[in-house]
């Protein structure tokens, strides 16, 4: 009876988590793609090769053929050969597209790779995740500290604070779609109000610069709520008896916070920190709907390009080679994590 | 230490600072929401562009009500600024130009579905695991721990090529474009199943104990005793189901392209990317995609801020 009782959930785990979870390592090995006529065929280690390979190339200035002097343009800044002539030159680079050039100790360098949209993606998930972890977390933190409070309303304010969070996401991205408008929305209109009129209108999703912070923004609209719930869990479970102890001491609010309060939040801290970080490389419906990965790619992320080629360019064992570099991350930040709090059970 | 007087002042003037820190804060979250169903009951598109840049985005103007006129965004500018106020003209024109109520349809089957048959598997699973020993059972229980890590986006590739290799019931290949592929692969999962775990262990042995003596299945102490205790974790678990299905984005947009089994999310960014891109329509179009789960939000606060606190907590 108890194998019944667990029968059904364990073949669902196992046929729709388990079996596509080992096939994804065994797709990305091969080069399959979907509707194709053509069997798979085994080619090891190929996806990896073209997802992963950087080159850092040293590039010659321009010189004049006869004096060999370098060449020079009008303001004086060294003239260098197109990306694409070089990448074309050399056999060796076969492959490589460029992703980008920097000076290093008056030299320049150009970084090719063999996939810069991936690269490009992956660092995006990266500044995401700096940006929007420690920002949505400390917010989130503020926000249970003025929810923990008892004060008239507080179960309102709370109510609404975590309204954005059962909002779906393709809705959100909407909204803020028209918020963002470069000549009517609502977010310039409210910087030129509160500014006098000198914070001029932004293009907010046409802009490179601008368009993944405003995505990053619209993100943490969402997701501080559900983070907020989650520290006020945490602050409840503070026993109250340390804080009177520390009121007979003499203790300040502020030594509170620091001596009691954040020691207590340790666990919770982590497991939002992680959680969030994780959020941060799953990132893909705000991009989709709002910008598709651009301007430019100036937003793309991991899994976008993961889906994109594994759904629209059909080459399944390519995405799937991105989505177990993407798998491996994840896991490397929830071991950490689960480091992170043996540690403490340790000590205490 | 203070006198009465300034002690008192002084606490005044916080309680006055906090309510309007919080007050901001509230605008800040409630704003975009306020802003989309406002706009959605606007009838006339000019209204609503030439509102969006200043506090009227946020209030209903003008206040008059007009019932919904067919063909109203095609019309001529003085035909469409006769009929200026608040209706729900963009709702109508939603249905107009497409099947929403076959989307709306969609989304609640699946979801209800999803959420159903998944309370009742992960927890019987979980019941299995939490009261009943056998052999084996630590290993199943620490690889089901060990799944949690896995997120959807690393299986949905896979996945998706696995699904559409799958025999269908009655003869045909692939279970895309059916309901059966948004429902079937999510009923199992394996947070659900330990949040189960993790609430049975903590019910008391005595209720198994006593029912087993007196000759009791293992499926009537479940049914019979161990369901109705854990109101709070099948509350838990239905709520975290429900967001998720109803949000859910990717996997449709993967898998479904006809638009009979399309859910409302993937229909929401269609409808977004067709021109002509009328503010008041999509607005009204997400209105009615958020209203379902609001609502349930609005009735069942308690339980949803529960629900996500246990999250927090099992981790």
């Amino acid at each position: 009876m108890a194998w019944l009782m667990l029968a059904p959930a364990a073949l669902g785990l196992m046929v729709f988590l388990a079996i596509p979870f080992f096939m994804a390592f065994q797709l990305s090995l091969t080069d399959t793609r979907l509707l194709s006529p053509n069997p798979p065929q085994f080619v090891g280690l190929d996806n990896y090769r073209q997802l992963l390979r950087v080159n850092i190339i040293r590039m010659e200035p321009l010189r004049d053929p006869v004096t060999g002097e370098v060449q020079r343009d009008e303001q004086g800044h060294v003239l260098y050969p197109r990306a694409r002539t070089i990448l074309r030159s050399n056999d060796r680079y076969e492959g490589l597209k460029e992703l980008t050039q920097f000076n290093l100790l008056g030299r320049r360098y150009l970084v090719a790779a063999g996939d810069p949209t991936f690269w490009r993606g992956l660092l995006n998930n990266f500044y995401f995740a700096a940006v929007v972890v420690p920002v949505q977390s400390g917010f989130a933190l503020l926000l249970a500290l003025l929810i923990n409070q008892r004060i008239r309303g507080v179960n309102l304010f709370r109510a609404l604070y975590f309204m954005p969070v059962v909002v779906p996401m393709v809705v959100v991205s909407v909204i803020w779609f028209f918020l963002y408008n470069p000549g009517i929305g609502t977010i310039n209109a409210f910087l030129k109000a509160i500014s006098f009129g000198r914070l001029g209108p932004y293009n907010w999703l046409g802009d490179p610069k601008l368009a993944f912070p405003a995505i990053m923004a619209l993100s943490i609209w969402q997701g501080v709520g559900f983070q907020m719930v989650i520290f006020l869990a945490g602050l409840q479970e503070i026993p109250g008896d340390l804080y009177e102890a520390a009121e007979v001491d003499g203790c300040s609010g502020i030594q509170k916070f620091f001596y009691i309060t954040l020691p207590q939040l340790r666990n919770t801290t982590i497991f939002v920190v992680v959680a969030t970080t994780i959020l941060a490389f799953q990132l893909f419906t705000q991009v989709q709907v709002m910008t598709g990965g651009g301007p430019g790619e100036a937003t793309m992320t991991t899994i976008l390009h993961a889906v994109r080629e594994g759904r629209y360019q059909l080459r399944a064992g390519y995405a799937s080679a991105i989505t177990v570099v993407f798998f491996l991350i994840v896991l490397v930040v929830s071991i950490i994590q689960r480091i992170a709090i043996r540690e403490e059970r340790a000590i205490a | 230490m203070l006198s009465r007087s300034r002690y008192r002042f002084r606490k005044a003037a916080t309680t006055w600072l906090n309510y309007t820190v919080m007050i901001l804060l509230a605008c800040f979250f409630a704003f975009p929401i306020v802003f989309m169903i406002v706009s959605a009951i606007k009838t006339n598109e000019t209204q609503i562009t030439s509102d969006v840049g200043g506090l009227r985005a946020f209030v209903p103007y003008p206040l008059r009500f007009v019932p919904p006129v067919d063909r109203l965004d095609d019309a001529p500018a003085e035909i469409r600024n006769a009929y200026t106020g608040l209706g729900l003209q963009n709702f109508f024109d939603v249905f107009r130009r497409m099947p929403f109520g076959r989307f709306l349809w969609n989304s609640t089957v699946i979801t209800t579905t999803t959420v159903g048959l998944g309370l009742l598997i992960n927890s019987m699973a979980a019941y299995s695991l939490a009261r009943i020993r056998w052999k084996g059972r630590d290993i199943v229980l620490a690889i089901i721990v060990a799944l949690i890590i896995i997120p959807f986006e690393a299986v949905a590739i896979p996945l998706a090529l696995l699904t559409s290799k799958l025999p269908r019931l009655g003869g045909g290949i692939g279970w895309h474009d059916t309901y059966i592929v948004q429902i079937i692969p999510f009923v199992a999962d394996a947070f659900s199943i330990y949040l189960f775990y993790q609430f049975f262990i903590g019910l008391p042995k005595d209720l198994d104990e006593a029912a087993l003596m007196d000759g009791a299945s293992r499926w009537r102490i479940y049914w019979n005793i161990i369901v109705p205790n854990s109101r709070p974790v099948f509350a838990t678990v239905a709520i975290l189901k429900f967001l998720w299905t109803w949000g859910s984005y990717l996997w449709p947009l993967m898998v479904i392209r006809l638009p009979e089994y399309r859910p409302l999310t993937v229909a929401m960014q269609e409808f977004f990317g067709q021109y002509p891109r009328l503010w008041g329509d999509t607005l009204a179009f997400a209105t009615m995609t958020t209203l379902p789960v609001l609502i349930l939000f609005l009735a069942f606060q308690r339980w949803f801020i529960r629900s996500i606190a246990a999250t927090g907590i099992q981790g």
